[in-house]
């Protein structure tokens, strides 16, 4: 399944002669200096226009920026690039921007700086993005530590056989108030200036149907109830027109990656419930897959069916409920959302009996899952999924044909599939502007091969197609569900091999996508061969598909812009992280 | 037509508006369920129910599966002062957010025996994950359903201690009683095989 890599660094090296500094596993290694030139032959000339994912790892002598290039041409779909430049200098770390060449770097070379301190030149906007402006230092790095530090790894020695000071030692007990937060030496909260979070907008007044306005700057959010959580956007207004626009995200950061890397592997797995607990089984899904392709462990056939259904139980949940909030946004409050509601309680009944909780459902094992389910469950599952079958026909009575939902939504926000890709958007938005490109497909896990589906696509990529994307993406699910509920073995192992709480995961590292129903949901992982990871990496869909907010907003009302966030379908859990 | 979609749609709500009541109690039960009783609900919460319905709680619950689990508590046998659990620490070691304190006897000669004196979870970073269970060899560690928790005091009441948190064997096979078959099972097998084995060795001698 891998690419090529060799004819790769052939071509790079006839193009930049000593381009490829060194090959690492998977991975090339590219000339730091040289960074914008090969980037923009790689996407102009070998067709790799999709970057998906960038992040960095530090180790102890150098940090590594590392980057996952894949194409969108037909022919190139499938497996990607990977390559990463070295920074050998941690003070005055710097690396050449890609954001000119990929605008999907963007958001992820802030996060990058914000969380390494990797200075990216040329970059438009290089603020931090998940953590306050007054931060100090650069968190995951691995000689930072946070204020409830304790040890670089779990297992913590204190808690067994013998803890130190037995009670009372609660969480507060042990870090008093005050002690569990960090501040900058000499930092007064009183007189600390944030400045100016956005620049002045010197536009004169001008006059619109007779009427002076001036350009107005807007603050949605952070508590507004459209915008799905804690969610914040500084939109410039002129009129009622929106001008400029950008995301302010970071209010629900709890730092996951670093607690990520102190876990063992799979306490990991409970954990990415709380990334986008909207779905939280495919989340899981995403994780063990990487885990299991660094272990190179095979399923048993029966787990990857279970997995199968879990997951696209979750995306058709996850397609209703966005439909729902979509509809609260353009104010048809309520009804579409309960009624999605309604479909989830029967998805979550199921959930809850097989893995013992609805939404932090934590079911997914490295190597299996963690629980059979009865015949009696398969039973019910499948009138489930006749009746979201119905259900979803519901829908579409109730919402396709609306005229008042069909005036507000055509045409917003629309964006071309090319430019979407420039953006790194991924999933059921980028499908509704006219791209083919699902993981299940291009690039398959698990058993999704053995399933006849078929990947839809719309035209336009505005609001209704996103609305109708969704549709149609769900009754595909209903399709592998139906496939999936026939196919399963009515018995055998759920779990290959013994289901060991201390997982060892050999040396490398690698990145693993999946086909979240949000959009590409992967992990960036590094092992040192040891029992929890080294480097933990989650890359976001929803951050990264908000990154093209602004350019589909730009133009539109304020009311539609917030019908258009609501269209991307976020989760601020995962966006921040 | 411009307008027929959003009559269509209507129809629809119209439709869901109506079920609810006809879904509901039907006339002859007016007086005979009760709007508290489970058998309402459960008409309710089956696959083929219809309509929008609420649960009127804390007087009406949801019955939870038998794998729900909240909390975990130690099970013990015959006595509070004996536990199943030996101190082995996986439970505190799985533990993702290392919420499990354990403290493991020692002996008059001051060796460590297989028993804890003490055992405290922080239930408030607990996060239900089970993993202490799924992983403990001796059965000793299982997850409650108790989820009704709040207090005023979260040092008192919310960091449990080994009062808090021992429950006898009854309650354990009450709560999930197909593992505790099964786990019962599994014993009854391996001690049998040991019998067996003892058998064969004293007949060979």
């Amino acid at each position: 399944m891998a690419i090529d890599l060799g004819a790769v660094e052939a071509q790079l090296s006839t193009a930049f002669p000593g381009a490829v500094v060194e090959r690492e596993g998977d991975w090339l290694v590219l000339d730091r200096d040289r960074l914008p030139s090969i980037a923009t032959y790689l996407r102009d000339e070998m067709g790799f226009d999709f970057l998906t994912h960038v992040s960095a790892s530090d180790y102890a002598d150098h940090l590594d920026v590392v980057y996952n290039v894949y194409s969108t041409r037909p022919e190139l779909q499938g497996p990607g690039l990977s390559f990463k430049v070295r920074v050998p200098d941690r003070v005055d770390a710097r690396v050449p921007t890609v954001t000119t060449i990929w605008k999907s770097a963007n958001f992820q070379e802030r996060e990058v700086w914000d969380m390494f301190g990797i200075h990216f030149d040329g970059h438009p906007d290089l603020r931090r993005i998940l953590l306050w402006e007054g931060f100090e230092g650069h968190p995951l790095r691995k000689d930072w530590h946070e204020p409830y530090y304790e040890e670089d790894n779990k297992p913590f020695g204190s808690r067994w056989p013998y803890p130190e000071n037995p009670r009372p030692r609660s969480a507060e007990q042990r870090v008093h108030w005050r002690a569990n937060v960090q501040y900058p030496q000499g930092f007064d909260p009183e007189d600390w200036d944030l400045g100016a979070d956005y620049p002045p907008l010197f536009a004169p007044k001008v006059e619109i149907n007779g009427i002076d306005t001036e350009p107005v700057y807007l603050n949605v959010g952070p508590h507004h109830p459209s915008t799905h959580g804690v969610f914040r956007m500084v939109v410039g207004l002129q009129g009622e027109t929106v001008t400029n626009l950008t995301p302010v995200v970071g209010h629900l950061h709890r730092n996951h990656e670093k607690i990520g890397e102190r876990n063992l592997w799979n306490g990991n797995i409970p954990y990415t419930d709380r990334l986008d607990y909207i779905s939280p089984m495919y989340n899981e899904f995403a994780y063990v897959v990487a885990v299991e392709r660094m272990l190179g462990k095979e399923v048993p056939e029966r787990a990857e069916y279970l997995r199968v259904i879990m997951g696209e139980l979750a995306r058709v949940v996850n397609h209703l409920l966005t439909i729902g909030f979509q509809f609260n946004e353009l104010g048809a409050m309520m009804t579409p959302m309960i009624y999605a509601f309604t479909e989830r309680e029967h998805v979550l009944d199921l959930f809850e009996e097989a893995s013992g909780a609805r939404m932090m459902h934590n079911y997914y094992r490295i190597g299996g899952v963690y629980g059979d389910v009865s015949d009696e469950w398969l039973a019910r599952c499948r009138k489930v999924v006749s009746r979201l079958d119905r259900k979803i026909d519901e829908f579409e009575t109730l919402l396709t044909d609306n005229e008042i939902f069909i005036s507000r939504s055509r045409g917003v926000g629309a964006m071309s599939w090319q430019e979407m890709v420039n953006y790194g958007v991924t999933g059921p938005v980028l499908r509704s502007a006219g791209l083919s490109y699902d993981i299940r497909r291009v690039e398959p896990y698990s058993i999704y091969e053995s399933f006849d589906f078929e990947v839809p696509t719309y035209e336009t990529g505005d609001v209704y197609d996103r609305y109708r994307q969704r549709i149609a993406e769900a009754r595909q699910s209903i399709k592998i569900l139906k496939q999936a509920l026939n196919r399963i073995p009515a018995t055998g192992a759920i779990m290959d091999g013994k289901n060991a709480w201390n997982v060892k995961v050999p040396d490398g590292e690698l990145y693993s996508r999946v086909e979240h129903p949000k959009g590409e949901l992967g992990f960036y992982l590094v092992s040192d061969g040891g029992t929890n990871p080294y480097r933990y990496h989650v890359r976001s869909e929803c951050l990264i598909n908000l990154a093209a907010l602004e350019a589909m907003s730009v133009g539109h009302l304020l009311a539609d812009a917030i019908v258009i966030l609501g269209s991307i379908d976020i989760t601020l859990g995962e966006v921040d992280r | 037509m411009f307008g027929f979609g959003l009559i269509k749609g209507l129809s629809v709500t119209m439709r869901h508006f109506i079920e609810s009541f006809v879904y509901d109690r039907k006339p002859w039960e007016w007086f005979t369920v009760d709007r508290y009783d489970n058998k309402w609900l459960e008409r309710h919460q089956a696959v083929d129910g219809k309509g929008i319905f609420t649960i009127q709680y804390p007087e009406q619950k949801r019955k939870v599966p038998e794998r729900f689990r909240f909390l975990p508590m130690l099970v013990y046998e015959e006595t509070p002062e004996e536990p199943r659990c030996t101190a082995c620490g996986i439970c505190a070691r799985v533990c993702p957010p290392q919420c499990i304190y354990i403290e493991r006897a020692t002996d008059d000669r001051g060796r460590p025996k297989a028993q804890p004196s003490g055992f405290w979870i922080d239930a408030v970073i607990c996060m239900s994950c089970g993993y202490c269970a799924e992983y403990c060899p001796f059965d000793a560690i299982k997850m409650n359903q108790e989820h009704e928790t709040p207090t005023t005091d979260r040092d008192r009441d919310m960091f449990l201690d080994m009062d808090h948190l021992l429950v006898p064997i009854q309650y354990y096979a009450k709560l999930h009683p197909s593992d505790y078959e099964a786990e019962e099972a599994a014993r009854r097998a391996k001690e049998e095989a040991k019998r067996r084995a003892a058998e064969k060795r004293a007949e060979k001698d």
